[in-house]
């Protein structure tokens, strides 16, 4: 409800400098030698969600941390893309250049009236708007038996490519996802240091002052929402290829909860906040429920502790500490 | 037919009246608050669960009633103290998540005391018994918690349009920055309205047991349904969310019955189109 509150605690846009370049080459370089280092196969499809959820996190932070708009219904996006990869796989063609597109793209088309229609309010009405479509979605897909198999869920065809079977064996998918990621994650990056991306931002900041530069806010918002919409897809439709099979659950309004709770917690204010906080949130889901039932417990405090005391997130935390670290050094 | 629908319209109504208890502080949060609370769910189960132990250690459903809004109303009390009023004039996206933190805490905590399992929470003896109306027999429970609703916005409505305390709610709502310009205690107001509304989801929760049972992920359910509720009463209106609840109450109950599964698309497109509708001609900025 204040602009320009958090305007003076911005950090320098990440993954700029050489350094930063240096660390992301090694850290893609880690991604792929991983599955030599001896890592296990639980560790493997570990990784593997980290990153499928990695991308649906960053997308949902292209409208969250830089449009400044909370969407509550994120997920649905991730489902839409799932389920209609999985329909063209069952019905048409299980050709992965078919499906793959058709998922990305409907999810964009379904973003579209969606979206037009959610950017006529904004702030906690917006919330509740995204989430109000999302359960509609939901509902859609858990109704409509032909198609999505309703409460079921819905197996799907094995993907091929020229009629060869791929992605079949898990280190296939790996590295499958692997580019995926990190395509996403460079566009993404493109995107948001665009002049588009900075339009973004200024929207957040101020938008009565855009609107007077001439800007056509509802057009820029409009465009973040259904980009954002078309990563979340492509995260689906990676997902689906994971599973080969997609149930209703993953439109629901706790998975677009949980999405929000990774890009909170990583920080929202860059991209690689969203991936360190889908790393943490999958990381605590698979060890606290693994000893404990309690987990949500855990996440729950973590967010307390960073809202009362780190609103940055933990990237943001991070970033601070090396800066501060710098600075003793020098 | 009619005694399908004289049912439902009755059913509808209790359904109606608990969401009302539920919104009255969710909607007054809301509007004089400006605090977006997520773990409004939680009092509601806080309430609930205290009520099902009172019962059980003293068999007195009055003395659940009192215990478990006690206990919700202190518990909000405890946490506008510790937590929300530092909140109030942070964005709504810090209020949604230190809330929503606080409800996932909660739902281990309450899963720690009262267990995974579905409890029950029986409606007292004396109440038990049904009244035939047009040929159709009604639990008496559930006839006297449509009165009761009636009976609370009455005097909700009392208190906020005829007393001193309402005024300066009100006042408060428009302005409270110039409430607490001319001298009065703003922040002791604001408490005493948050610990308000979470003891009247306390009474909520008592009071839904013997009709929805008890258990962790109620408090999301009702939470979920009461928010619809909110955003087209208008925030902050005691009316609007009467009104409100009676709308959302009996359509969603008619809902489930005729179209199962798919009474949600009703409900959230009932919303979406308030919110449209709201948003005609508006900008972005005039809706926050």
């Amino acid at each position: 409800m204040a602009p320009g509150d958090d305007a003076n605690r911005q950090k320098r846009a990440p993954a700029e400098g050489r350094g930063d370049v240096m660390l992301g080459l090694a850290a893609v370089a880690g991604l792929v030698v991983a599955p030599w280092l001896g890592v296990t196969d639980f560790q493997l499809s570990l990784l593997l969600e980290v990153m499928i959820f990695a991308i649906l996190a960053m997308s949902l932070n292209i409208i969250l941390g830089y449009a400044g708009l909370v969407s509550f219904g994120h997920a649905a996006f991730f489902a839409v893309g799932a389920y209609a990869a999985g329909v063209v796989a069952n019905h048409v063609s299980t050709e992965i250049w078919l499906s793959l597109p058709v998922g990305i793209l409907v999810a964009a088309l379904i973003a579209i009236p969606v979206g037009w229609l959610s950017i006529r309010v904004s702030g906690f009405y917006f919330l509740m708007i995204t989430f109000a479509f999302a359960q509609m979605i939901y509902a859609v897909v858990y109704r409509w038996n032909s198609v999505t198999g309703g409460s079921d869920g819905l197996l799907i065809s094995a993907p091929t490519f020229l009629h060869n079977p791929v992605l079949q064996s898990r280190h296939s998918l790996y590295f499958f996802t692997v580019v995926c990621f990190c395509l996403s994650f460079l566009v993404m990056q493109r995107i948001i240091a665009s002049p588009f991306g900075r339009v973004l931002v200024g929207i957040r900041e101020n938008t009565r002052r855009m609107r007077a530069l001439g800007y056509n806010v509802r057009n820029y918002k409009l465009a973040a929402f259904v980009i954002a919409a078309a990563f979340g897809g492509l995260s689906g439709v990676i997902n689906a290829q994971l599973n080969l099979f997609i149930a209703p659950e993953s439109a629901h309004w706790t998975q677009s909860g949980l999405v929000l709770v990774m890009v909170l917690i990583g920080g929202t204010r860059s991209l690689i906040g969203s991936i360190i906080g889908a790393a943490i949130v999958l990381l605590l889901q698979h060890s606290l429920s693994s000893y404990t039932e309690y987990w949500s417990l855990a996440l729950g405090a973590l967010f307390i502790s960073l809202i009362m005391w780190a609103r940055e997130g933990i990237y943001g935390l991070a970033v601070r500490g090396v800066a501060l670290l710098k600075e003793r050094a020098s | 037919m009619t005694e399908f629908i004289i049912v439902q319209t009755l059913n509808g109504l209790v359904y109606s009246m608990l969401l009302f208890v539920f919104a009255l502080g969710l909607s007054t949060t809301f509007g004089l608050l400006r605090f977006v609370n997520l773990a409004h769910g939680s009092f509601f189960l806080l309430g609930a669960y205290v009520g099902v132990s009172t019962l059980h250690a003293t068999g007195s459903f009055a003395l659940a009633v009192l215990g478990g809004a006690a206990a919700a109303g202190l518990a909000g009390l405890a946490l506008e103290r510790m937590f929300f009023r530092k909140f109030y004039r942070r964005t709504d996206l810090d209020q949604v998540i230190v809330s929503y933190g606080l409800a996932m805490v909660f739902i281990d905590i309450a899963k720690m005391i009262w267990g995974k399992d579905i409890r029950s929470l029986p409606s007292p003896e004396w109440l038990s018994g049904g009244i035939e109306i047009a040929s159709v027999t009604f639990p008496v429970y559930r006839l006297l918690l449509i009165v009761l609703g009636f009976v609370l916005f009455a005097g909700t409505w009392l208190v906020v349009e005829r007393t001193r305390i309402g005024a300066l709610i009100r006042a408060s709502v428009d302005d409270r920055d110039m409430v607490g310009g001319i001298g009065f205690d703003v922040r002791a107001l604001f408490t005493l309205v948050f610990a308000a509304g979470a003891l009247l989801a306390g009474l909520g929760g008592v009071l839904a047991g013997p009709i929805t049972s008890v258990y962790p992920g109620l408090d999301f359910e009702i939470l979920i349904t009461t928010l619809i509720v909110v955003v087209v009463g208008g925030l902050g209106s005691i009316a609007g969310a009467f009104w409100a609840s009676l709308l959302i109450g009996v359509t969603d109950t008619f809902g489930r019955a005729l179209f199962p599964d798919s009474a949600s698309f009703l409900i959230f497109g009932l919303m979406a189109l308030v919110l449209l509708i709201r948003s005609w001609g508006m900008l972005e900025e005039e809706m926050e």
